[in-house]
């Protein structure tokens, strides 16, 4: 669906149910340079079982119009704004990657609107490696190779995708394509690496929060996603062996049943 | 100690190591070194909430055989790495997948732009079977790119065309075709058997959807029907209201937005539900399987198809029976030089050439060689030869024969990967054999 933010048009899968004011809602926060489709294979179980699933673009990004934004604190307000924008009150946040500095952020600015928390491949604060950055800034597509070979564990580098059919790499590289490098990626990696807040911002979180990480993941390690889950009260974690950072994808499957169950049982559906 | 640092360089497999290994991890399947034939029609639901998840697209995985199938799944991912693509449908042949193709497009009232130099079955498919349908098409010389601009009507929904006509070996511009479909908001589809991605990646070139016959070089093995639709997934479907099954609430799958939902592989995701769920043109997990084989040995089949049929055009250039030879490696062949940019590789296996004393001498010929199989397929490992006028065109008249770019003195060669002084020698008692006819009748 499409809504106004700051007046700006922004476009978010609502996982193939129309939306409904009635239920909870919960929102989904794509990382560096992608778009809502990153979320696919988990959007639509929510939307079929009693949830306004809101997968965004975030501004300048996929559907979604605007400049992107530059910094974190500032999608961050934005998310926020989102959840007036649609007119809820309340709503369970859902990030990866970038998607979590974001969350994270936001988490700890609204703390009574934020019901629930779940990073995915997250991590307190995500450095970019100088070329890479420089590269993405220059709008040379050699980032986003760069980016998808890095953001698949070495099964991921195989395929095996849980949609018959699909090959997730190019599927990615597609969607960091799909605008403008420099426009998003580059913009992105400098406002992750510019992004010096996340520690302090997860010491402020009292929402239920899960934490799922992947051994093979190379940009944000499981390492650095404990750290960060070590800061935040009672939260969960979980790790997917054999798995990389794009894990909503290459383990789409186990990542929808431990979100399943951790956003059901904190942030119940709207019984039909 | 250099202080110049390493530069960076994705480590993602390339062409060879994917024909191998793309689309599969043994981990997740006992460990077994080669893809399991998962001979099933159908596959078990953990629970109804399970089994309602698949139905409607909420999670990735296996109902019934018609729809996906796990060695099929591994096939299609690894075409679709090999050719560049987000995604592929696996068909149990070329046609159905050209048909499969047409029908995620089109609806009745709609127009196609297709090149006049395709195969026989796809020119009856476009020609006489989709207006019944409602599907009508006007045919373009592959050569006049600006014949592809003019036919482009409000109701076009596509281009679609062989990249090296068959059998003429006309090729088309396929980048500057590719230009003219998006100038006009519509895709460029492209068959590419005869090149199969070891020899060119046409979404590499603008082309938008790729078909492939992998009954040919692909599984390169003759034993095998099998057919293939991928998708470049950079064509924006949401950009005008020409393809409202894709973009909007579609009826015919529970109100699902494909572009919407699936962006980059939302062609492939319908074809999937709606055109597998409604035609059913599954491939046989066995069959799915001789074609991985065949893939595994893609490049090092083609690069021998590819000089064994530069030696034949050698060869057939210099031989006192052949009138004209038309392969693309030849200087005067008017795609020369496309083919040089189009083709880096090699330029494919399939050579037309003219006998000295027309359809006789081409029946003769036919007759007569022994290590040549006289069959219609091509791309098989073993060489392959048939007379269009007589075989795979006969339903052509006249003057469709030359529309097509075809005449009565054409033999088409698939060239095998033989010692290539046994199919000389084999074409030598074939030639004796043609001129002969000639001396009685000139008696
Ligand atoms: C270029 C081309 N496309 C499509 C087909 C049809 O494929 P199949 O025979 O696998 O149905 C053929 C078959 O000869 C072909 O040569």
């Amino acid at each position: 669906m499409k809504f106004k933010v700051n007046g700006h048009e922004v476009f978010a899968s609502t996982g193939g149910r129309p939306f409904d004011k009635k239920k909870p809602l919960i929102i989904f926060v794509h990382g560096s340079g992608l778009t809502h489709m990153t979320w696919v294979l988990q959007t639509r179980y929510f939307a079929f079982h009693g949830y306004n699933a809101l997968a965004i673009d975030l501004p300048g990004h996929g559907l979604s119009s605007g400049e992107s934004l530059k910094s974190i604190e500032e999608m961050a307000d934005w998310v926020n704004d989102v959840i007036d924008a649609v007119g809820h009150k309340e709503a369970s946040l859902v990030g990866h990657s970038q998607g979590c500095l974001v969350t994270v952020e936001c988490t700890s600015r609204y703390p009574d609107k934020i019901k629930t928390l779940s990073l995915m491949g997250g991590a307190g604060a995500i450095p970019m490696n100088p070329e890479l950055l420089s590269l993405a800034e220059n709008n040379d597509p050699k980032a986003v190779d760069l980016m998808m070979d890095w953001a698949h564990g070495p099964a991921g580098h195989f395929g095996g995708h849980p949609v018959p059919g699909l090959y997730h790499i190019n599927t990615g590289t597609m969607l960091a394509k799909s605008r403008t490098i420099q426009n998003t990626l580059g913009v992105d990696f400098r406002a992750c690496d510019n992004y010096k807040n996340g520690f302090e911002a997860a010491k402020k979180i009292k929402c239920p929060t899960l934490s799922i990480l992947a051994t093979d993941d190379k940009m944000c390690p499981v390492k650095e996603g404990k750290k960060l889950a070590s800061l935040i009260d009672g939260s969960q974690v979980d790790i997917i062996d054999n798995c990389g950072h794009m894990m909503l994808l290459e383990e789409a499957d186990r990542v929808l049943t431990v979100l399943k169950k951790f956003i059901t049982t904190n942030y119940p559906p709207l019984s039909s | 100690m250099s202080d110049k640092k390493k530069e960076l360089k994705p480590n993602t497999y390339k062409f060879d190591t994917l024909s191998l290994h793309a689309g599969y991890q043994p981990h997740k399947n006992a460990g077994s070194r080669q893809v399991p034939i998962y001979q099933t029609t159908s596959y078990l639901f953990d629970d109804v909430d399970h089994a309602a998840a698949l139905f409607n697209l909420e999670r990735g995985g296996h109902i019934y055989s018609r729809i996906s199938n796990p060695t099929v799944g591994v096939l299609e991912e690894r075409v679709a790495s090999l050719e560049g693509g987000t995604a592929a449908l696996a068909t149990s042949s070329g046609m159905s997948a050209i048909f499969l193709t047409v029908m995620t497009l089109c609806e009745a009232g709609d127009h196609l732009v297709v090149s006049s130099q395709l195969y026989g079955g796809t020119v009856n498919l476009f020609r006489l079977t989709l207006p019944k349908f409602g599907i009508k098409c006007t045919f373009v010389k592959p050569r006049d790119t600006e014949g592809f601009k003019k036919a482009i009507q409000k109701n076009t929904k596509g281009i679609f065309g062989e990249l090296v006509g068959n059998p003429g070996n006309e090729i088309m511009n396929m980048p500057e075709i590719a230009k003219i479909a998006h100038d006009a908001g519509i895709p460029l589809m492209v068959d590419a058997t005869y090149q199969t991605p070891y020899l060119c990646k046409p979404f590499e070139h603008g082309a938008d959807i790729v078909i492939h016959s992998l009954t040919k070089w692909m599984a390169g093995h003759g034993s095998s029907m099998a057919g293939i639709l991928v998708e470049g997934g950079k064509f924006d479907w949401m950009q005008n209201d020409k393809f409202p099954t894709m973009t909007k609430p579609y009826e015919g799958y529970h109100g699902l937005s494909f572009a919407e939902e699936f962006g980059p592989t939302a062609f492939t995701m319908k074809a999937r539900a709606e055109g597998m769920r409604d035609f059913g043109p599954c491939l046989s997990p066995q069959n799915a399987w001789n074609v991985l084989q065949g893939i595994e040995t893609l490049s090092v089949r083609m690069k021998k198809h590819c000089s064994n049929a530069e030696e034949m055009v050698k060869y057939l250039s210099n031989h006192e029976s052949v009138a004209w030879v038309s392969h693309p490696s030849v200087p005067d062949h008017p795609d020369h030089e496309l083919a040089k940019k189009l083709l880096p590789n090699g330029r494919g296996s399939m050579i037309a050439f003219g006998i000295k004393g027309g359809k006789d001498a081409g029946v003769a010929f036919i007759n007569n060689v022994k290590l040549a199989s006289h069959l219609a397929n091509v791309g098989d490992t073993r060489t392959l030869v048939i007379h269009p006028a007589s075989g795979t065109h006969s339903q052509m008249d006249e003057a469709t024969l030359k529309f097509a770019g075809l005449s009565h003195d054409m033999i088409r060669l698939s060239v095998g990967i033989e010692d290539i002084d046994d199919i000389k020698n084999d074409f030598e008692i074939g030639f004796r054999a043609a001129r002969k006819p000639r001396l009685v009748s000139n008696q």
